[in-house]
């Protein structure tokens, strides 16, 4: 979607490396921060992305999963490469994290996460899992299911966070990014990992905060 | 529960990330399952994750792959395995370790009292529970690597600070510390630590190979 929107502006060829991407942040930026519903583009795709995995979890939807694997298969594929992995491993990856996303379509918590970033966390462990042989240690689970359809402003609003978190990545200086960029992709060994993000957490985390409390309080 | 020592950004973004070893992780994953605050900065560096990958040049895939993926699609696993529950003090993923709760764990004396259980995980860090009798020390150490403790029951306190439980202290290379326990309950930690310890005292030093800490 957005590399199409770049590919229309007329210098479009003379965007090379870092001054396309950061172009291409500025296109997101302005979409993220805009409050004009016209322009919300990121978060109304994110709300796509959403549904389609409610079809998925309510109705073994096959056509919202094969959108779902259109979009989604190739950026894991691309991810998986730029950790490390071999084009037919990163494939074969692909392939079972989208898996993964069908069977475990009930344990998604759109108002706690975008598919987004819950494909991320499932094609993380595989690659733990493929490219680095070893275990990571999940958290106790939070039970997630038998309840009431979440509320679809909440599920909105973190889209919009997402998206704006998105956008001030895209923003941030060059040499930022990229130490950002080589920890997710596996560059850096934990003790190389710098904490100062420079990027704003702390409004999707107080969201994703309160998501949590009141899933302790329907627990209770 | 107050948690007032949480999991530095560096290590949840590493843990995010997927970068840290094995017994770092598990220490995180303890900590998380008793700290929703961190749990939510988690998800927020997760978020950060997925921006990138949203964002990451997408490499197409034949066009048999989505075939194949869609002959491999079963019923959905709609109740899936029971879920991880805590045993007493133990947070799940502990559980997982340890192959049951704090009655489960086999503990091997290394002085004064303080008992120890190393925890199998892969190289490169190791992880260890540790007991410290009410109103104990544990000998004065230093490390070469990095350090992460984990309070899960009672209390310690030290050079740096007051822990409690759910309480995470980390240490570097210069932290001298002797770690007491607080009177009134046994104190039960999860550490972990990237370097082997290296203790002050001249009998400690001879026998840490044999314990392996």
């Amino acid at each position: 979607m957005l590399d199409g929107r770049i590919s229309e502006l007329p210098d479009a060829p003379a965007l090379r490396g870092s001054y396309a991407a950061h172009a291409k942040g500025v296109l997101r930026h302005r979409e993220g921060l805009s409050v004009t519903p016209t322009d919300n583009k990121g978060a109304e795709a994110a709300e796509k992305w959403v549904a389609l995995v409610g079809r998925v979890r309510d109705h073994q939807d096959r056509e919202a999963f094969a959108a779902l694997f259109r979009h989604f298969a190739p950026r894991i594929k691309g991810f998986l490469m730029k950790s490390g992995a071999t084009a037919g491993l990163a494939e074969e990856c692909a392939q079972d994290v989208m898996a993964t996303l069908w069977h475990k379509a009930h344990l998604f918590d759109p108002t706690r996460a975008s598919v987004a970033t819950w494909v991320f966390t499932i094609a993380r462990n595989r690659r733990i899992d493929a490219l680095r042989k070893s275990r990571r240690p999940e958290p106790e689970d939070l039970p997630w299911g038998a309840q009431e359809e979440p509320d679809q402003q909440e599920v909105l609003e973190l889209a919009q966070e997402t998206d704006r978190l998105g956008a001030a990545l895209a923003l941030l200086p060059e040499k930022q990014r990229v130490l950002i960029e080589r920890a997710y992709y596996g560059d850096l060994s934990h003790s190389e990992i710098a904490a100062e993000t420079g990027l704003p957490l702390g409004t999707i985390k107080s969201r994703i905060r309160l998501a949590l409390e009141r899933l302790r309080h329907h627990m209770t | 529960m107050t948690i007032r020592h949480h999991i530095s950004d560096a290590l949840l973004l590493g843990y995010s990330a997927g970068q840290l070893p094995e017994a770092f992780s598990l220490v995180v994953a303890t900590h998380l399952s008793m700290c929703d605050d961190c749990r939510a900065q988690l998800a927020a560096f997760d978020a950060i994750g997925g921006s990138l990958m949203e964002e990451c040049d997408d490499v197409a895939l034949p066009d048999m792959c989505l075939e194949a993926t869609l002959s491999r699609l079963t019923s959905p696993e709609m109740g899936g395995s029971p879920p991880r529950t805590r045993r007493g003090v133990f947070p799940a993923p502990l559980v997982d370790y340890v192959g049951g709760g704090p009655e489960a764990v086999k503990w091997r004396p290394i002085g004064m009292g303080v008992r120890q259980a190393i925890l199998r995980t892969a190289k490169g860090a190791s992880a260890r529970l540790l007991y410290i009798p009410a109103g104990q020390n544990v000998p004065d150490h230093g490390h070469r690597g990095m350090e992460m403790t984990l309070v899960l029951q009672g209390a310690f306190r030290d050079e740096a600070d007051h822990f409690g439980p759910g309480d995470v202290e980390l240490a570097d290379e210069d932290l001298n510390h002797t770690p007491v326990a607080d009177f009134g309950a046994d104190c039960i930690c999860l550490a972990a630590t990237d370097a082997p310890l290296r203790f002050s005292g001249l009998l400690p030093r001879i026998a840490q190979p044999f314990f392996r800490i």
